[in-house]
């Protein structure tokens, strides 16, 4: 018989996984289901909801920190947090609408357990750079805490690095503790229009590696529009107080200007629509059908990596955000969704990873998801994987198969 | 301090042992001459000394790799060093250790402009990597007062953070990928010059580890374009709550400074003795609050700094108006702990972290455990992020002073965890907080930590006897006790 464990507090979180440890029985983790389509299927007989883990106990934007249960919409943070002119600072995306689902689903829970984090990344950092401490019942059936309130602390490992971006293949969280920080004042976004990817990327670099404290840089070429704006198009985004990025904005205006190409501006809500588009991965969301990639590389690489792509599979989409270090890529549907192609251009990079993030279930249980590894780290992670669930009881096979 | 047993069976292969490492690094790479090893006896907290069974200077990866290798096939444990500057002991030798040095990879690799990295050995200071590229205006974030001295691998070991990781992040928040060597002697790669891991945040885990989970031979930072400019303001205050509550004020009209510290009466009086930077001597509390950016930027945040520093009963406030000027302010604030040095015999530097609301509170603790043990203590603060380094004056001449200066350390980091904060900010465990572990974690918290390292030296020889108060094997600790045929619980909500 199937169950559906909906606890209400994180004792009862912690009884149903003592329970799957005693019955050596599988269950899959949901908070609010938002990213439930993401990774391999998992085979579970029983499903632990922990979306009635939620509200937000503790904000004191003085002390930069904010404290959830993890089920809390993460919309519902974002308007408490607007209030004191506070955000979190590492965008966290909204995959709902590119996985066929509705805007504004997930919960701060997923956002954590799936590092996941927008444009503005480059800047201030991911999802684990931003948690301060949880609590957690691991695949032991024990409820284990790690790291606290504070925004520094160097106390014993850095248990938070290690749930983000698991999956919920180490450990049900059942409260997390995370920084939060001012909001800008204003934005505006440079748009040059007209470069092709090489000089795009050439462009986002010499733009990063100015003083004018670049948040975001995206490229989207040429078929591709986010918000307002349509490809070839290279967006800078300059956020802050009023004076310094109208200051930055004009400073940067005359030093790209000799990359080519047109510059314009987008301001305000234009701008802002424009990179939720691009955190959200807006342009490649239709038609649903089409298997979509996440590629992570060093910047300079990502148009060679493209180019290696493109020339061997007709009928790709991408665009690129992190200055080139992100590719966002939609290749037409296929059984193996094109993997062993676009995971030979990432390895003709220096480093990088490619992930499947959407793409049939089918696809899915056949395709690795998530970027294989050498033997050597792959063992490590399976190691790590067994210290904190050894039987396997959570989320099985979510990351890698068989681990 | 307890540690652990040394081993008589290792200690009577010494000179197998030395000759076998000989065989891996040739030459001056083997110190076993006690003489020579005196000065890797001990790192930045004095206090502790052992000398190692050997010292070991490898200068390549491989013997890296064959050096661990070996001593885990021979069960030899292995405690690696940087510069020897940490504070908590991490780099405190074990009498049947191999003592791992560093120093001798010391050559950055790769500068990467476009891409906005450096690859450097882990031998490599930390002020280093900034030399390297600051001709081309770009700099490499964290900056520990040890900058000069600190290896970036000993960085990574500890995560360590500076002045300005409020506003630009610690160790962790910066580095990018590493070549690391674990006690099976393999060689493996965390990250590169991309963003994130494609598994488990291995990389996370590593930085901070405190030497516990490899050796680190290889790290990829990513440095940032210099800001524009940078001025300081120089603000006393009556007391620390005031001061306190002008820091609160600062953050919460959203300005994050590039650094923002404080300094009480005391500490303020023996800097001004040392360096005459000009502080005000009256002040019950002094802040420098440093912003950094775009000119307009920084010229527009003084003005409000200057007027929410008013609002809040600034009985002094000076604003920088050259780059003198601004390291003039920042000259008594870096020379804080030689300065107390001045004044006493001996100190004890602490580093807990504080909710910083919870300033007025500890302060007052601290001033009560002052008179209770009779010695003074003097305040330097990370004002914005709620990092305290307590520097508690003593001499170590006096009988049972050193043993006073402990508990009273222990006691402040006690009263931090008990105000919602934490025992170490960026200084690491160590052997110095270890035994106090249990003030913050329960005995499953400390278990689960040593089952992730179980995961890495399933034998527990990388850096024994730091930063777990006890040392369980890890069959034992990957024992389950099942209670089976229990049914799914009747109260539990599902639908
Ligand atoms: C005057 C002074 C000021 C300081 N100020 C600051 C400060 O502002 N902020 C701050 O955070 N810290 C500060 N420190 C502490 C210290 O400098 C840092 O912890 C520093 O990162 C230690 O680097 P190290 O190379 O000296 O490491 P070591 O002291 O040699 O070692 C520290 C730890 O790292 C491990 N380790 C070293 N290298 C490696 C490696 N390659 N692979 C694996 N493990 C390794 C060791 O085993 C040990 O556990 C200060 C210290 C002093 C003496």
């Amino acid at each position: 018989m199937t169950e559906n464990f909906r606890p209400d507090n994180a004792a009862q979180v912690q009884d149903a996984i003592a329970w799957a440890v005693s019955a050596e029985t599988p269950l899959e983790l949901v908070s609010r289901g938002s990213k439930r389509d993401v990774g391999r299927p998992v085979q579970a007989a029983h499903t632990l909801d922990l979306s009635a883990l939620c509200g937000v106990g503790l904000y004191e934007p003085e002390e930069l920190i904010c404290q959830a249960g993890p089920g809390t919409p993460v919309v519902e943070i974002e308007a408490i947090l607007v209030e004191s002119r506070q955000m979190m600072a590492f965008e966290p995306m909204d995959l709902g609408p590119l996985l066929g689902g509705e805007a504004g689903q997930g919960s701060i829970g997923g956002v954590f357990a799936a590092n996941l984090a927008g444009p503005r990344r480059i800047k201030a950092g991911a999802a684990r750079d931003h948690l301060l401490g949880f609590t957690a019942v691991t695949g032991r059936g024990e409820t284990v805490k790690s790291g606290g309130r504070v925004v520094k602390n160097v106390t014993g490992y850095d248990l938070s690095k290690i749930v983000c971006g698991s999956w919920g293949t180490l450990a049900a969280l059942t409260d997390l503790t995370f920084k939060v920080l001012p909001a800008p004042e204003v934005e505006t976004t440079l748009v040059i229009n007209g470069l092709d990817d090489a000089a795009a990327v050439r462009l986002m670099s010499a733009a990063l590696g100015s003083p004018h404290e670049v948040s975001s840089a995206a490229h989207l070429p040429i078929g591709i529009g986010a918000g307002d704006v349509s490809g070839p198009a290279t967006c800078i985004r300059l956020e802050g107080f009023g004076p310094s990025v109208a200051a930055r904005a004009e400073a940067l205006e005359g030093e790209l200007a000799g990359f080519g190409g047109t510059m314009g501006a987008v301001d305000g809500y234009l701008s802002r629509d424009l990179w939720r588009a691009v955190r959200d991965v807006e342009p490649l969301t239709a038609p649903l059908d089409r298997p979509v990639w996440r590629l992570s590389v060093p910047p300079m690489a990502g148009p060679s990596v493209v180019l290696a792509i493109r020339s061997a599979v007709e009928g790709v989409e991408y665009y690129y955000d992190w200055a080139g270090g992100l590719i966002w890529l939609a290749v037409p549907a296929e059984p193996d969704a094109h993997a062993s192609t676009v995971r030979g251009a990432v390895a003709g990079a220096a480093s990088g990873h490619a992930t499947l993030i959407r793409a049939d279930e089918a696809v899915r249980a056949a395709v690795p998801v998530f970027q294989p590894q050498d033997p050597g780290l792959a063992a490590l992670n399976a190691r790590l994987k067994n210290s904190f669930d050894p039987l396997g009881v959570l989320n099985p096979g979510r990351m890698t198969a068989g681990v | 301090m307890k540690m652990p047993e040394p081993d008589g069976a290792v200690l009577a292969r010494r000179g197998e042992i030395v000759a076998a490492l000989r065989a891996i690094v040739p030459g001056e790479g083997v110190i076993a001459d006690d003489r020579e090893m005196r000065p890797y006896e001990s790192d930045g907290l004095t206090a502790y000394r052992q000398l190692p069974m050997v010292v070991v200077l490898p200068e390549t990866t491989a013997q890296v790799a064959a050096i661990l290798k070996y001593c885990q096939a021979n069960g030899i444990k292995v405690v690696p060093r940087g510069s020897g500057t940490s504070l908590s002991g991490g780099a405190l030798p074990l009498a049947d250790g191999v003592l791992l040095g560093l120093g001798k990879f010391n050559r950055i690799l790769d500068i990467d402009y476009a891409n906005r990295t450096v690859t450097a050995q882990p031998g490599v200071t930390n002020l280093g990597i900034t030399h390297a590229v600051q001709d081309r205006g770009f700099y490499y974030a964290p900056d520990p007062s040890s900058q000069i001295a600190c290896s970036i691998g000993g960085n990574v070991a500890e995560n360590s953070g500076g002045v300005h990781c409020l506003k630009y992040g610690l160790t962790t928040n910066n580095v990018l990928g590493v070549e690391m060597v674990t006690i099976d002697g393999e060689i493996l790669r965390l990250g590169g010059k991309h963003l994130d891991s494609e598994g488990y945040d291995l990389l996370g885990v590593l930085t901070g580890s405190e030497g516990l989970l490899a050796v680190v031979t290889e790290v990829t930072v990513r440095i940032l374009r210099k800001p524009a400019t940078a001025r300081a303001l120089l603000v006393g205050f009556g007391n620390s709550e005031e001061a306190g509550a002008c820091v609160a004020a600062i953050v919460g009209a959203g300005i994050i400074p590039g650094g923002m510290e404080m300094m009480d009466g005391l500490a303020i009086n023996a800097a001004e003795d040392f360096v005459h930077a000009g502080y005000p001597r009256d002040a019950g509390a002094l802040l420098i609050v440093e912003l950094d950016g775009p000119e307009v930027e920084v010229g527009f945040l003084i003005d409000r700094v200057r007027e929410i520093a008013e609002a809040h009963g600034a009985t002094s406030l000076r604003i920088s108006q050259n780059e003198d000027e601004r390291n003039a302010f920042w000259a008594g604030r870096k020379a804080a702990f030689p300065a107390v040095g001045r004044i006493s015999p001996d100190y004890y530097c602490m580093d807990g972290t504080i909710p910083r609301r919870q300033l007025p509170e500890i302060l007052s603790r601290m001033t009560r455990m002052s008179e209770q043990y009779g010695l003074r203590v003097a305040n330097v603060f990370h004002a914005g992020d709620g990092n305290l380094h307590p520097l508690i004056l003593f001499d170590a001449n006096e009988p049972g002073e050193l043993e006073k200066a402990e508990a009273f350390g222990s006691d402040i980091l006690r009263a931090c965890v008990e105000l919602g904060g934490v025992l170490t900010g960026e200084h690491g465990v160590g052997v110095e907080k270890r035994d106090l572990m249990g003030t913050m974690f329960s005995e499953i918290d400390l278990a689960q930590q040593q089952r992730l390292k179980c995961a890495w030296d399933p034998n527990g020889l990388l850096n024994p006897g730091k930063v777990f108060p006890t040392l369980h094997r890890c069959a034992e600790l990957g024992r389950m006790h099942i209670q089976r045929g229990q049914l799914p619980f009747p109260d539990l909500p599902r639908f």
